[in-house]
């Protein structure tokens, strides 16, 4: 057993991670889909988008040839909603609730849909949008991720100047860097980015990282105001023996590594485990699987009825051969020579529910002990907590608080997405980042008054 | 099994399925692969004075990612040579003697070109003949098809003329270009037409092109109005039908109908409201001939379920039903009702009555399922919900009498009873 690189050809690595949702190639194709959509009055499937597009009328202008108005109107709501099209998990948001399910009925593909009026706005550069006059007003966002673009976008578009601060060096965030290739690609986000700063007034600075080279208290100095979307951090440790071997992963760093570094570089073992079951886990163990591992384990610690990913995903997995172990929960891993050899699992029962409202999982004192070469954790990701400690911003173990205007405890200073829930889905974020810059605007006329 | 077989006056044939005359009838090739697909006849396409025709010919209005709703076209009467024409209709009469093969006819106006047209199509052996007194372009300004048709006094003298010679029966095949199809009826009935047929195309423009800014169909930068058919004229075929069968002097003889018949409910309908044959096109020169088995299969086991064993056992059943305004019961009243366990909560029924009618739906919020009730006494009974809802049988209207006795409106002003006071 050995983690290697270069397991596969380049053929092979081209159809593993190629587009595991194809866009309608023709216009008849998708017209076939938008004229079954009945147009919905009060919509479920908008009820249950989070950036509350309204997908019965974007439907409706694919049907009638306005693309343009039917991208405008995505992309008014959400302003990725190009990428939300391509890794929300639709079967339990919009497409979930679309109406036809009631009927026993597949649902209309609105993500397809969707994915096909921006896609064409993204790669046309549609000048959807038209910022107003510059109100000289300045914010400063750090966090060029969903969170960040979408408060930027919001805000640019009322004629604020903004200046976006991003520790990497691409926009995008976990779109960007945390989600399996085979949904977005690298281009696409590229793309993306590109799409929201065309507008104007949105200004990146790459390689700049809050607590490194950029202090908020200058930032509260130069700005009329800041947004922090800063997300959460590497995957939260295991807590166990054998946790510092070569050859345990972080979810996060590994699923980095595939969109930065390219497919043959990324090295995988023979024998995978993956912790954890949410869409980060799914996207670590498929992807091991597409970069050549000759098994790959699932080890979650409830059942199926708690796991934090979709079925849709977890079909995925096992429609790529991973193996999933239920209510299973690491104890120890083992090593020879520094390296991983053994994962050593307690075998779990459930107890009562906990604060999520899930029955939690209780130690039966049995074990069973899987022959691994690496482990990827993928049980959550952990909050910059020491970051916001320093800065002196009110947190719940690292997650930011904030009130009802998405401001933090420091005046002027706004949070949103990930930092503040913990991680959630993109388009989460996109709201929140809305949110956040209604909350900046009112913020900043405020302050305008009182001068 | 019913028996579908159809005898109008005289004209035999094994199903009341006729071809009408039109591009699909043109020529032996295409009538010999429909006599062969099973079609009970055709109404060869209309001969007359030579004429040459021009590209392109058809444009159609689709609806809703469903093509050919309505399809409009430009095309004149046949354009091939009348002895080509007239010996493979003999051909025809001669290989299938079992099916209805009537001619359609326009020729140039005057007696003579009448007389000798008909003299020509009768040495064929074909059984009938169709008068062609609706082509709605082209020949209208040659003083020939719809012009004809649109004009009582000129459409009796056509078809005394055609009667002065014709020895088999005579159709006579109305425009629907006209406020009322009635007058031109009556009038070729009292010139002693032996049937009417109806109805011809309706004159149309079925858009422009938003990139040309030309109508279609295009030719050369310019269109001209075409003739509609298809199912979106089905509709108005059948009001105008049923004028002809409640009329006292038109519904004196058979009536052939036609408009946008593309399935065998079409054709029950049309003869429910007096037709006893039914002529299609648009549906065959959208998909072939083929449909011919569902046409008939299909009409088949609805007789059979309702009892009929001929179809002289309900051609014009429904004719009495259709009756003044006035004559309807006031009395009776229906209120919607919402089947909860079938509604998929769309709120088209909503936003439906809501919008545009009676303010007679409740809307519960729910996330992401809002509940939609019926107010019973807002309801006014008009069908929209029903309509719009996409669940069969989730909305259904329930009968609410206002009261016992059958009440018109005639009664009802008489006796001064209260109107609405909203």
């Amino acid at each position: 057993m050995a983690i290697l690189n270069n397991r596969l050809t380049t053929e092979q690595y081209e159809h593993n991670f190629s587009d595991i949702h194809p866009p309608f190639e023709t216009r008849e194709a998708a017209l076939v889909e938008a004229n079954r959509c009945l147009f919905c009055y009060d919509a479920p499937c908008t009820k249950s988008c989070p950036t509350s597009i309204n997908i019965p009328k974007f439907i409706k202008q694919i049907t009638t040839d306005n693309l343009k108005g039917s991208a405008y109107t995505i992309l008014d709501a959400n302003i990725m909603g190009g990428g939300c099209s391509k890794v929300c998990p639709v079967e339990k948001l919009c497409e979930g609730a679309c109406v036809y399910n009631l009927l026993d009925e597949p649902p209309i593909p609105i993500a397809r849909l969707q994915r096909y009026s921006t896609e064409k706005a993204i790669a046309q550069k549609w000048p959807l949008f038209q910022r107003k006059p510059s109100t000289g007003k300045k914010v400063a966002v750090v966090g060029a991720g969903p969170a960040g673009l979408s408060c930027a976008h919001v805000l640019s578009r009322e004629g604020v100047d903004v200046t976006i601060y991003e520790k990497e060096s691409k926009g995008g965030g976990l779109m960007t860097y945390g989600i399996a290739a085979y949904k977005v690609t690298p281009q696409f986000c590229e793309d993306e980015v590109n799409f929201i700063t065309s507008l104007g007034g949105i200004t990146i600075n790459y390689g700049q990282e809050l607590g490194r080279n950029l202090t908020l208290a200058d930032l509260q100095a130069t700005y009329d105001a800041v947004y922090l979307g800063i997300g959460v951090g590497v995957a939260r440790h295991l807590a166990i023996p054998g946790e510092e071997l070569e050859g345990v992963e972080d979810a996060i760093r590994f699923i980095y590594d595939i969109r930065e570094k390219g497919y043959p570089s990324v090295p995988v073992g023979d024998k995978v485990a993956v912790i954890g079951l949410g869409m980060t886990a799914i996207d670590a163990a498929t992807q091991a699987k597409r970069l050549g591992a000759k098994e790959v384990t699932i080890v979650y610690r409830r059942t199926q009825a708690e796991m934090p990913s979709t079925e849709v995903e977890l079909n995925l997995a096992k429609l790529d051969g991973c193996n999933i172990i239920w209510l299973a929960s690491p104890k120890e891993v083992l090593g020879e020579n520094g390296r991983v050899t053994q994962l050593v699992c307690q075998i779990m029962e459930l107890g009562v529910p906990d604060t999520s409202g899930r029955r939690s999982p209780v130690e039966t004192g049995e074990t069973i002990t899987l022959d691994v070469d690496m482990v990827i954790k993928a049980a959550g990701q952990i909050p910059y907590e020491d970051l916001v400690n320093t800065n002196h911003l009110t947190n719940w173990s690292g997650k930011l608080a904030i009130n009802d205007n998405c401001e933090t405890n420091i005046p002027g200073v706004f949070a949103g997405g990930d930092c503040v829930n913990g991680g959630k889905e993109v388009v989460d974020a996109v709201q929140a980042g809305k949110d956040g810059a209604l909350a900046i605007l009112h913020f900043i006329k405020s302050e305008r008054v009182q001068e | 099994m019913a028996d579908l077989s159809t005898n109008f006056l005289g004209i035999q044939s094994p199903n009341p399925y006729w071809l009408a005359s039109a591009p699909p009838t043109d020529k032996k090739y295409n009538v010999l692969r429909a006599f062969e697909a099973g079609w009970g006849g055709v109404v060869w396409k209309t001969l007359g004075s030579q004429v040459k025709n021009v590209s392109s010919r058809y444009s159609a209005v689709d609806y809703n990612g469903s093509r050919v709703m309505g399809l409009n076209n430009i095309e004149l009467i046949s354009d091939r040579p009348l002895a080509i024409n007239l010996r493979e209709i003999a051909e025809c009469v001669r290989e299938f003697p079992d099916r209805a093969m009537v001619v359609s006819l326009m020729a140039d106006n005057t007696r003579e070109k009448w007389h000798e047209l008909i003299a020509q199509v009768e040495d064929t052996g074909a059984h009938g003949l169709e008068l062609n007194f609706g082509c709605p372009h082209g020949m209208t300004e040659r003083g020939m098809g719809a012009a004809v048709g649109q004009d009582p006094d000129i459409a009796k003298m056509v078809v005394e003329w055609v009667m002065e010679k014709a020895t088999i029966p005579v159709i006579t095949k109305l425009t629907p270009n006209v406020h009322s199809v009635v007058p031109t009826g009556r009038a070729s009935v009292e010139g002693g037409t032996n049937a009417l047929s109806l109805i011809n195309t309706i004159q149309s423009v079925t858009g422009v092109d938003l990139d040309t800014f030309v109508p279609n169909p295009y030719v050369a930068g310019k269109s001209v109005y075409g003739g509609y058919c298809g199912p979106a004229v089905k509709p108005i075929a059948l009001k105008m039908l049923t004028t002809i069968a409640q009329d006292p002097v038109t519904s004196r003889v058979p009536i052939s109908g036609i408009g946008g018949v593309s399935t065998w409910k079409d054709a029950a309908e049309f003869m429910l409201l007096g037709a006893t044959s039914v002529q299609v096109c648009t549906a065959v020169m959208k998909h072939g001939f083929r449909i011919i088995d569902d046409l008939c299969d299909g009409l088949n086991n609805w007789m059979d379920e309702k009892g009929f064993k001929t179809i002289y056992d309900f051609i014009g059943k429904s004719v009495p039903t259709i009756t003044h305004w006035e004559d309807l019961d006031i009395n009776y009243h229906i209120v919607a009702n919402i089947n909860q366990d079938k509604c998929i909560h769309c709120g088209l029924c909503y936003i439906a009555c809501e919008d545009t009618s009676h303010q007679a739906i409740n809307l519960t919020y729910g996330k992401p399922y809002n509940t939609y009730s019926i107010i019973e006494n807002e309801c006014v009974g008009c069908n929209l919900c029903k309509l719009v809802c996409p669940v069969d049988g989730c909305i259904t209207m329930v009968e609410q009498r206002k009261g016992d006795e059958y009440l018109n409106w005639k009664e009802f002003q008489r006796r001064g009873l209260p109107l609405n006071d909203h």
